[in-house]
């Protein structure tokens, strides 16, 4: 089991509100995936770097210059809310 | 020509040489959805300007332009990928209203290419799903039985696929979500190389692990697909600057001499008795064909679904972070209230906007990358993925292609293990470590289940040598059981 408080410290780390039901799914749910998870434990891994990226990332050179990019008007059209080209959140202050 | 089974190069050249007109074709494939995408739930938007998308490519060749070597060939297009201007929601209540305004690199390519998109096929929520059952669209049907499922995540790109109701698809693979509904459909679906393909405009889930790659019905249609959507693309800096080679041209089912690895881990499983029979035949008839057959072992294959899990739910804990409800997507109500605690507005954003297996995965992977649990979870899975990857590459010294299984079974029952996770999660056992390695794999339709329903035979070959597994491929699909058989919904 994951206790209660972890998991609303995760959903909290996360800014993901969860119910008092999700929470308690989660805490039996989590703990039985990590307990099966946990056998990776068991392998020995001194000394080993991770391993982030599975292929070699080529590094290159490009020129600085400027693109022809979105508008505005592109980058606001999804908003939720808008006030022209300015996205607008509730007052949080 | 029958176009509802005709090949992508057959569709291209019958529209290049006019005997059949782009317009039609987009015409005939969207009378199949209309008409048949009722029972399979695969579609979830249809592109609204397709005919005339279709008629830009008929007015091009009329004019003499090359148009390239997919014209007017119709394709749906997973919804994890951005196409311009038709709604892209990743299978997810958070972005059910969201257009892009920009073409995934992949889309873009194919469009050059000639394809017509006639719209986005339905998936897991962000991918995270091996049944297409945590959809925010619902659940797809498996076009062979329509009380199974089509697999997934790219379960609607499969269900379309095998039900042709358009002449290619798109999915992405991230654990397995081409490979396994790929064969539990009947087709075939590869996953390239990491870096092989761009994933720019590809909504993100887990970006170390993530690749799209082409679910079609043959495997030269697939190496054509690969070769047209692969390459070096300067808005994804993990993508290989090598040269995309000729694979449709190159393609050979001459094995001879050939070295086929068979993992030694492979059977040690609960094999679904057909599943093992389907295997068993497809090694015995590489056999036949003049393979040579050996053993090798990658032992930490075992270990591939924890590690997987515990990677793949940290980088989409992080990946998963953009969606707030201030720039695009979901938001919560907030209208009565005058002045918010930012944590509310974004909490109860995002708890209304993901669905339960989402929620699950970023507590997860948050738990994972959080302080006093990192060293155990994430850093320690990274080292594990390190030990797998150099297993594999040792076990290609010995061969140039390993064949396995995709799943331990055919397509299960839908609702059958949707209520419990881990279970779910331990589905993914054989294709989760091609995605850790970063290799290339695919699944080629070879056998049928007592029930009628197909199996697939998934093969892996060392980065970037997809050729020698298409090749293996192409020589198993000539002596496929699959091979002109269709579901019944077709």
């Amino acid at each position: 089991m994951i206790d209660k408080k972890t998991i609303e410290h995760i959903a909290k780390l996360a800014r993901l509100h969860v119910s008092d039901q999700e929470a308690e799914e989660y805490s039996t749910q989590l703990a039985k995936a990590l307990g099966h998870f946990e056998q990776i434990s068991k392998i020995n891994t001194a000394g080993l770097e991770p391993l982030i990226t599975p292929t070699e990332i080529e590094a290159y050179w490009r020129e600085d210059e400027v693109k022809q990019s979105f508008t505005a008007e592109d980058m606001t059209a999804n908003a939720p809310s808008r006030a022209g080209n300015l996205f607008k959140v509730p007052p949080v202050v | 020509m029958d176009l509802t089974f005709a090949s992508i190069s057959e569709i291209a050249d019958a529209v290049k040489n006019k005997s059949v007109s782009a317009k039609e074709v987009a015409q005939h494939f969207q009378t199949r959805i209309e008409t048949l995408d009722r029972k399979l739930n695969s579609f979830t938007s249809i592109n609204p300007n397709s005919l005339s998308d279709a008629a830009e490519i008929d007015a091009r060749i009329a004019k003499g332009e090359d148009v390239g070597p997919m014209a007017g060939v119709p394709f749906g297009i997973k919804e994890m990928l951005c196409t311009k201007g038709i709604r892209t929601t990743a299978g997810s209540k958070i972005l059910e209203n969201f257009i892009p305004p920009y073409d995934a690199t992949v889309v873009a390519r194919l469009k050059k290419a000639g394809v017509v998109v006639l719209g986005k096929l339905n998936q897991d929520e962000f991918a995270m799903g091996s049944s297409n059952e945590t959809s925010f669209h619902g659940s797809v049907k498996n076009p062979w039985n329509l009380e199974c499922v089509p697999g997934g995540s790219s379960g609607g790109s499969a269900a379309a696929q095998a039900a042709r109701l358009v002449a290619g698809t798109i999915g992405t693979d991230t654990g397995g979500s081409i490979r396994q509904p790929a064969s539990f459909c009947g087709i075939v679906g590869v996953k390239p190389t990491y870096g092989r393909v761009s994933r720019y405009g590809i909504i993100a889930y887990a970006s170390s692990l993530d690749q799209a790659g082409p679910m079609v019905s043959s495997v030269k249609d697939a190496a054509l697909t690969l070769e047209v959507i692969s390459g070096f693309d300067e808005n994804d800096s993990t993508t290989t600057q090598k040269q995309v080679p000729a694979w449709s041209k190159s393609l050979k089912s001459d094995i001879k001499g050939l070295k086929i690895g068979i993992k030694k881990e492979n059977m040690a499983g609960s094999l679904h008795p057909d599943v093992q029979k389907t295997v068993e035949k497809s090694i015995e008839t590489l056999k036949q064909m003049g393979a040579e057959i050996v053993e090798v072992s990658v032992p930490l294959t075992e270990m591939a679904v924890p590690v997987y899990y515990l990677v793949a739910a940290s980088e989409a804990s992080s990946n998963l972070a953009r969606y707030d409800g201030v720039k695009y997507g979901y938001r919560a109500d907030f209208k009565n209230l005058s002045a918010i605690e930012l944590d509310e507005f974004y909490g109860k954003t995002r708890g209304e906007g993901f669905g339960a297996e989402v929620k699950r995965r970023i507590m997860l992977g948050t738990y994972c990358l959080s302080s006093g649990y990192y060293d155990a979870y994430y850093n320690k899975a990274g080292q594990v993925r390190r030990l797998i990857t150099n297993q594999y590459l040792e076990a290609f010294k010995k061969c140039d292609v390993i064949l396995s299984p995709v799943t331990t079974a055919p397509a299960f029952k839908l609702g059958e293990r949707i209520d419990d996770p881990l279970e779910m999660y331990l589905n993914d056992i054989f294709t989760t470590s091609t995605n850790l390695a970063g290799l290339p794999g695919m699944s080629v339709p070879f056998g049928l289940s007592q029930d009628g329903l197909p199996i697939g035979i998934q093969l892996t070959a060392c980065h970037f040598e997809e050729q020698k597994m298409l090749d293996v491929a192409f020589a198993l699909e000539s002596a496929s059981s699959v091979k002109g058989k269709h579901p019944h919904v077709v």
